[in-house]
């Protein structure tokens, strides 16, 4: 008990002989936490809203989209083919259906709002309501002869509102109302649900002005049946219809669309999505930003144990006496670790329950499930997992950083220990040769780079992370400009738009650990090499020298580290993004974050590089001497 | 005493250096005269906090004073710019530190070619030269060996010779053999007494009454001022060297 309670209260002394640099410590792990906290709350976070929707819509647990290898409509054809009766006739009659509604024709159409072209399908729909899947209309009316309904998400994307005006096909609709629907995932993942997409045909896609458009986002709209049908009478290809069934067992409707198909392999040119499916194609929308949010929070964690290890390691040189003395009253090589290592594992811990805290608070601002679905989503999912994962990495983060120093400061002798103030510099011979050659801020920057190799080596990993981090981004907005849809035709996407906006947060956190990592790294080098930089003043080096060559010891690694960054970013980009494309960002662009990065890297290091030569050398020598 | 723009290698006058304020204030250099001719070797000695070494950091430029003027070689340098100051001691000055001051990573000769970098010389000159300062010396052979494998006097003379590598026009000596045994005073007063015979200008704070007496002059110093001179006239090759042992 007498051992813990040492050791806390030199912790405890610790912390308050050096309020910034704990606070510094405290703030690097947790935002690195909090970003690691917002990764795990994201998960599952539609769920609850689209149950929501799935209720206010009378939502259909299977939804299924049928088309026949039949000629193309007809403008006087009022009901389906014999192929589309037929699927209809064995899906409506097939075991454990209790309801259906449907079908429903569904034409493809290209919309055009002031500035904007898209593709859209249109469903046909009765102006009654019907029992089984009726969009929730949120704004306006529902369709009526003339008036069309636009799905919310895909109605914000088209920047249009309830009395606008828009064509379909050419033809002048208005907008009648906006909705929501549990039957489709929302713009811009209608064509992703899991077993099918989208089935409706496009009027002219083989044109270059319309290509892009049957192939990438569509959005869905309900016209009344008679306008759809004069759309899908200009349809390029055979008709398709939607037809929305209810099961006497919801939670087995991934099953019955197995086994569906297994009882029809020759199922034609139909598909079945499950309420599931549906439900996890709605979270692409999250799921984005969970790819875009994990990576970068482990890159955070990467830079949060750089920043530690600077900051540690430049403490425990301040603590070699504390090592000694505590060895001299009888402390075990175990006791000395312990009290090393408690203040940064106790400082981990407060930056980890800060970070959840942050993150669960900050949660709700970036799980927003999007225009799609009604309904909020509630708390974040915090569990008891999520939370010892974080509270697990910020303690491993300060052990890997402070626990080899830890380690080697308890071995060291206790005469050594008193003695000495400061670790004996490295010598690189090779280095030092090579220095003589350079002009004088290169020459003192190179020395000081081999005064503290391992410091220069963290320096670099540091910058590479940053750089990684700066480069995926670049490669994400060089590929986003591919996979823009309709981005020719002015219409937004609102998953890309959210994953830059997590892209932006995520870079502000990795940019600022990686300047509070050049700040750290700067001052421990000027501390460290005070008398060095001193007893060079003494020998004829300017202080813009000195300056210069502090700084040239921080550009020196940050160089291969920026460079480092570009094939690791685009590898980190590549990886998070699975099988995607990726678009390698121009080279001027990574020449410009290389260059901005380094330039960043010398204006931080200039502070205290100016301050490190402000105290006179004389001072600093006698102080030595003494 | 000799008058600004006179032969004097160093010149000061009414030079004051002040720290802190109001009742606080110490005047560790109280208004000093003094003038150091060309090969000339002057000995200041005094008490522990008399100002010896912040008159030595002062005339070397490493610090600015309060007030007063100062020259070194006709040249007014209590005004200059830092910029100036370190190209005036790259040039001009040598110093030589009680606590040797070497850098522990770097060998004897890259510690003494090292200034001769910072002024720009070619490695391979700076080399040259390095080696021939240490054979002057005697540590021809201990050239490539690191401080921490030197003994204290050894570790001194690396320092002089670091201080001769630009020839500088006066070599600044900080209680020189401070921290060294008898055997390696001995070896560092017979250095200073080759340089004084080369003509090297020498002005040496110290404790030690056997390396004072080497020099052409002593000054005595108390509480930041001038209170004794006198001048050695025996000088290092004199009686006064017979009794620190140089004829021996």
């Amino acid at each position: 008990m007498g051992r813990v309670l040492l050791v806390g209260r030199l912790a405890a002394r610790d912390v308050r002989r050096r309020p910034a640099q704990a606070v510094l410590l405290l703030l690097a792990i947790a935002a690195a936490t909090t970003t690691l906290t917002l990764g795990l709350a994201l998960h599952g976070v539609t769920s609850h809203p689209y149950e929501q929707t799935r209720a206010a819509t009378h939502g259909p647990d299977v939804v299924a989209q049928l088309s026949s290898a039949s000629v193309r409509h007809s403008p006087g054809q009022q009901n389906p083919g014999p192929q589309i009766l037929a699927q209809v006739n064995a899906l409506v009659h097939a075991s454990g259906v209790t309801a259906h509604s449907g079908p429903y024709l569904l034409a493809g159409a290209v919309v055009r709002a002031p500035g904007v072209t898209a593709g859209v399908e249109v469903e046909g729909r009765s102006p009654a309501p019907a029992a089984l899947d009726q969009p929730e209309v949120t704004a306006g009316r529902w369709v009526s002869g003339g008036g069309v309904v636009l799905e919310r998400t895909f109605a914000e994307a088209l920047g249009v509102g309830v009395g606008d005006r828009i064509t379909l096909n050419g033809r002048p609709f208005r907008v009648a109302g906006i909705a929501v629907t549990a039957a489709v995932p929302p713009y811009p993942n209608l064509c992703y649900s899991v077993g099918g997409g989208c089935s409706a045909p496009f009027p002219d896609t083989s044109s270059s002005t319309n290509a892009h458009l049957g192939t990438g986002a569509l959005g869905l709209a309900w016209a009344t049946q008679p306008d759809a049908r004069v759309l899908a009478s200009s349809d390029a290809g055979p008709p398709a219809y939607v037809l929305n069934l209810k099961l006497s067992d919801p939670a087995r409707a991934q099953a019955f669309v197995s086994a569906y198909y297994r009882a029809h392999p020759a199922h034609g040119g139909s598909f079945l999505n499950s309420w599931t499916g549906i439900q996890a194609a709605d979270g692409l929308l999250v799921q984005d930003e969970q790819q875009v949010l994990s990576p970068g929070a482990w890159l955070a964690c990467l830079l949060a144990v750089a920043s530690v290890a600077v900051l540690a390691g430049g403490r425990m040189a301040e603590r070699t006496r504390i090592v000694g003395l505590l060895k001299a009253v009888g402390g075990t090589p175990g006791l000395v670790a312990a009290v090393l290592l408690a203040e940064n594992l106790a400082l981990a811990l407060a930056a980890a329950l800060a970070g959840l805290a942050a993150g669960w608070l900050a949660a709700p601002l970036i799980t927003s499930p999007g225009a799609g679905l009604v309904g909020t989503p509630g708390a974040p999912s915090l569990t008891l997992p999520t939370a010892g994962l974080v509270v697990a990495a910020a303690l491993v983060v300060a052990l890997a950083a402070t626990l080899v120093p830890a380690l080697r400061a308890a071995r060291t002798s206790t005469v050594t220990a008193l003695a000495s103030s400061a670790r004996p510099p490295r010598r690189r011979a090779a280095l030092i040769a090579v220095s003589a050659r350079l002009p004088v801020p290169l020459l003192l920057g190179l020395r000081m780079v081999a005064r503290r190799p391992r410091r220069a080596l963290l320096g670099a990993a540091s910058i590479a992370v940053t750089s990684t981090g700066i480069v995926a981004v670049l490669a994400f907005h060089a590929t986003a400009g591919l996979r823009r849809f309709g981005g020719a035709s002015g219409l937004s996407n609102p998953v890309l738009t959210r994953d830059e906006q997590m892209l932006q947060v995520l870079t502000v956190v990795l940019i600022a650990l990686a300047v509070l990592n050049v700040i750290f790294t700067a001052w421990a080098t000027v501390l460290d090499a005070e008398r060095a930089s001193a007893l060079e003043r003494a020998l004829g080096a300017t202080p813009g020298q000195v300056s210069a060559g502090l700084a040239a010891a921080q550009l020196l690694p940050a160089l291969p580290g920026a460079i480092l960054g570009i094939p690791l970013g685009i590898g980190l980009f590549a990886a998070a993004n699975g099988a995607g494309i990726v678009t390698i960002p121009a080279l001027s662009w990574l020449i410009a974050a290389v260059l901005g990065t380094l330039l960043a890297v010398a204006g931080l290091t200039t502070v205290p590089a100016l301050i490190g030569t402000r105290r006179p050398a004389a001072e600093i020598l006698q102080s030595e001497a003494g | 005493m000799n008058e600004p723009g006179s032969t004097a290698m160093v010149q000061a006058r009414g030079l004051r250096k002040e720290y802190g304020k109001a009742a606080g204030l110490v005047r560790a250099v109280d208004g000093v005269d003094l003038d150091v001719a060309p090969g000339e070797t002057l000995a200041v000695m005094g008490p522990s906090g008399c100002g010896k070494s912040t008159l030595l950091h002062l005339l070397g430029g490493l610090d600015r004073p309060s007030a007063g003027e100062l020259h070194l070689a006709g040249q007014r340098i209590d005004q200059m710019s830092e910029r100036g100051l370190a190209r005036l001691r790259r040039e001009a000055i040598g110093f030589v530190f009680q606590a040797f001051h070497l850098m522990d990573e770097l060998t004897a000769v890259e510690n003494v070619e090292l200034p001769a970098l910072l002024a720009g010389r070619s490695p391979r000159v700076a080399r040259r030269r390095a080696t021939g300062l240490l054979e002057r010396v005697g540590l021809a052979d201990r050239a490539k060996f690191l401080p921490s494998a030197l003994s204290g006097g050894q570790r001194q003379r690396v320092a002089i010779a670091r201080a001769l590598t630009n020839d500088p026009l006066v070599v600044l000596a900080d209680e020189p053999t401070g921290n060294l045994d008898s055997e390696a005073t001995l070896d560092v007063l017979r250095l200073f007494d080759s340089l004084h015979t080369a003509g090297q200008t020498l002005v040496i704070v110290t404790h030690d009454s056997r390396i004072a007496a080497t020099a052409d002059r002593l000054i005595s110093m108390r509480d930041g001022a001038f209170i004794d001179e006198t001048r050695l006239t025996g000088g290092s090759t004199g009686h006064l060297g017979a009794l620190a042992g140089l004829e021996g």
